[in-house]
């Protein structure tokens, strides 16, 4: 299995006349994707790419006769909080927020929203998520044909605040003879539906998942709550590591991103430093190279595994 | 966008925060008007967006509004950490009794924003809540629901168990705080220090205003409103000559998107490299194998020929450059091809030999074999994902430093 995405999984694309949304739909079906209707506003009676275009998510989930899984999200940062919560309100249970520069506020308010009502929201600013062979939902991986040679089916579930090295990690992974069960861009903004901590649960379940690659980056505290999740589930669950922006912590970078009083939240401010020295604490190596990514993977599995039992 | 001291002065003055008397003066002659119109001892206060303002001569004492003058006149031309100040602040000498902290600022982690309170302000609040976390109350607010004024009061009654008048006359003020940080996208919303003073009224003597860059637009009527220049310099450090250079490009053209950076960056390799994690991602590999990247850059969603090229010209004429590094990590939306015709371009029109000056160019995905085709021409060799980000950076080292030597 895979986590959040099935065979039948079904989702809208919002914002589907866009430049962008018409070549994610395009890729999305070729890749076998479920997209059963489209949203924008004024334009209902169009097609894309064979795909109803509606008015509104109700309209859409009217026309489909049945509840619509998921819905991925790329209008322009002005609309989008509207856009989420009309899909939220029209009980879609995953929705993907492409959209990037979004102001924090509705990304906050679009967050709680779904915790209010029991949905779930990846991103923003990401390329949605990918469980290979079965669902492709977002631009993830990009035409069909590059996603299935970047990613194939596999045993490890990858993580990524980058959407590009979502691809490139997944298909490391992949040219190892690993592949992938589920890889999800989870956005890069500094509030996000999703951080690592809280898929994590979801890879714990999932029967193929053996294992798990993050990709990250200096500032936010995303790490520090993966590693307190993972000590309070007891997880076993191998986990490798990549930071990228090292350089960042250099004196004459400082003061360009980061900074202010909201260190004070959370304790002293994450710098790459800091979170490596975290995760190798807590047992999760971090790897300097992508390339050694698949091998570290290999050694946290034979170490992990009974002798025999994952057949590796 | 970082708010100046007055301009921040006047966001908390418009949110109902009770503020003393004060004036901004771009010259001597109205820093003396606004030290009459206050009356009796002034402070004189550069306006820079930086910190060290005391240490630096940029803060002074005025008996008289004679005396404001002319401090006013030596601070206005008086830079500090490179930077000039926009004007001065004229502020009473308050009476201060006691000195808090309030401030409203995100907490991602909770995906909320928290309030911060503390009756021991006026100093460094990381160092407080460290030595004496039971002096910081904290508390969440929801994204959604309406800022009620009994949280405020929550948190400042858990700062070191303050009581009486202090804790009512604070509570509206720290209410309000939360209200403005949520109505004006404050990334951080800060009053230290929040002062009594003899009288036993409370003003926000200090304030500290982040506003989110993504959300500077749908504030622009209030920010006019409230006088904040938009066209002010607010960055932390000048823009360099390439930064500049490269904004301009991308502004010319709304197809993709093409950053560089070079603050701190002193090297003789040039970087053309893309996208956000691709980027960081590379520019590590790069210095982790002994390799001086001239800047850092980023490209993404798609760019057309002519902004490539703009970027791969930038980079070229910086001084000390010798090749530069054409690398991303797998691309499905940005074009290899039009990524190399525009890389291309730049060496020709610099009167460059492609093969020399292209130390390497490794960006797998979308249109790759035209793109390789393309580079093949001008003996530019093309790798693809079966050369890895670290090799590849590694490659690019290893020919701008053998070059060098021979």
């Amino acid at each position: 299995m895979s986590i959040l995405l099935n065979k039948d999984f079904t989702f809208i694309v919002q914002g589907i006349t866009g430049r962008e949304a018409v070549n994610l739909t395009r890729e999305c079906l070729d890749y076998g994707s479920k997209v059963v209707g489209g949203v924008t506003p004024g334009r209902k009676g169009r097609e894309v790419h064979g795909v109803s275009v509606f008015d509104t998510v109700a309209q859409a989930i009217e026309n489909h006769g049945s509840p619509i899984d998921g819905s991925v999200v790329t209008v322009p940062p002005a609309f989008t909080k509207d856009a989420v919560f009309e899909a939220i309100e029209n009980g879609i249970g995953l929705i993907v927020v492409v959209t990037e520069r979004i102001p924090r506020l509705d990304v906050a308010q679009m967050v709680e929203l779904a915790d209010e009502r029991g949905a779930r929201i990846v991103g923003p600013n990401c390329l949605g998520l990918i469980a290979p062979g079965v669902c492709k939902m977002g631009g993830i991986g990009g035409p069909a044909k590059d996603a299935a040679k970047a990613y194939s089916p596999g045993s490890v579930g990858v993580m990524s605040r980058s959407g590009g090295m979502t691809t490139e990690i997944s298909s490391t992974l992949t040219a190892a003879g690993l592949g992938v069960s589920t890889a999800v861009s989870i956005g890069g903004d500094a509030i996000i539906g999703s951080t690592y901590a809280e898929l994590m649960p979801l890879f714990e379940a999932d029967d193929q998942t053996q294992a798990i690659v993050i990709y990250t980056e200096p500032g936010g505290r995303m790490e520090a709550e993966l590693v307190d999740w993972r000590s309070e589930a007891g997880s076993e669950l191998p986990i490798v590591a990549f930071m990228a922006g090292k350089f960042m912590d250099d004196e004459e970078m400082k003061g360009m991103s980061f900074g202010h009083a909201g260190t004070i939240v959370e304790g002293a401010e994450d710098s790459a430093t800091q979170k490596i020295a975290r995760l190798q604490d807590a047992g999760i190596p971090v790897v300097e190279r992508i390339d050694e990514i698949p091998g570290a993977v290999k050694v946290k599995l034979a170490v992990g595994a009974p002798a025999g039992a994952r057949g590796m | 966008m970082r708010f100046y001291e007055y301009e921040s002065r006047r966001i908390v003055e418009q949110a109902g925060i009770p503020v003393t008397e004060y004036g901004f003066a771009k010259t001597g002659t109205e820093a003396r008007e606004a030290a009459g119109r206050i009356g009796g001892p002034t402070v004189i206060k550069s306006q820079v967006l930086t910190g060290g303002r005391m240490k630096a001569g940029g803060v002074k004492f005025a008996d008289t509004p004679e005396e404001a003058e002319a401090h006013a006149e030596q601070i206005l031309k008086l830079e500090i950490g490179g930077h000039m100040p926009v004007g001065v602040l004229v502020d009473p000498k308050a009476e201060v009794e006691h000195e808090y902290y309030a401030a409203v600022l995100w907490d991602g982690r909770a995906k909320r924003p928290m309030m911060l309170f503390s009756d021991m302000g006026g100093i460094d609040i990381e160092q407080v809540a460290e030595d004496h976390p039971d002096h910081v109350g904290r508390g969440h607010l929801s994204n959604l629901h309406p800022i009620p004024d009994f949280r405020a009061k929550e948190v400042i009654a858990a700062a070191g168990g303050l009581t009486g008048r202090e804790l009512t006359r604070a509570t509206p003020i720290l209410a309000s705080l939360a209200r403005l940080q949520r109505d004006y996208d404050m990334t951080l919303a800060e009053i230290n220090p929040l002062a009594r003073l003899s009288d036993g009224s409370f003003v926000a003597l200090d304030a500290h205003m982040e506003m989110e860059d993504e959300a500077v637009g749908r504030h622009q009527r209030v920010l006019t409103e409230i006088g904040v220049e938009l066209d002010q310099p607010r960055e932390l450090y000048e823009p360099s000559d390439f930064e500049r250079n490269v904004k301009a490009i991308d502004d010319a053209d709304h197809r993709g998107v093409i950053q560089g950076k070079d603050h701190g960056f002193v090297g003789d390799l040039g970087l053309v490299i893309g996208a956000g994690g691709g980027s960081l991602t590379l520019t590590d590999a790069v210095r982790s194998q002994g390799g001086k990247p001239a800047n850092y850059a980023e490209i993404g969603g798609n760019p057309s020929v002519a902004k490539s090229k703009g970027l791969a010209m930038e980079v070229l004429k910086k001084d000390g450059v010798e090749k530069i590094a054409v690398m991303m990590s797998i691309v499905s939306n940005t074009r290899v091809d039009i990524v190399a015709r525009g890389v291309i371009a730049a060496c020709l029109e610099m009167g460059r030999d492609p093969a020399e000056t292209i130390a390497v160019f490794r960006i797998p995905g979308a249109w790759e074999e035209e793109g390789a085709k393309i580079l093949g021409k001008y003996g530019v060799e093309f790798r693809d994902r079966g050369t890895s980000m670290w090799e590849a950076a590694g490659e690019a080292v290893e020919k701008v430093q053998g070059g060098a030597g021979s």
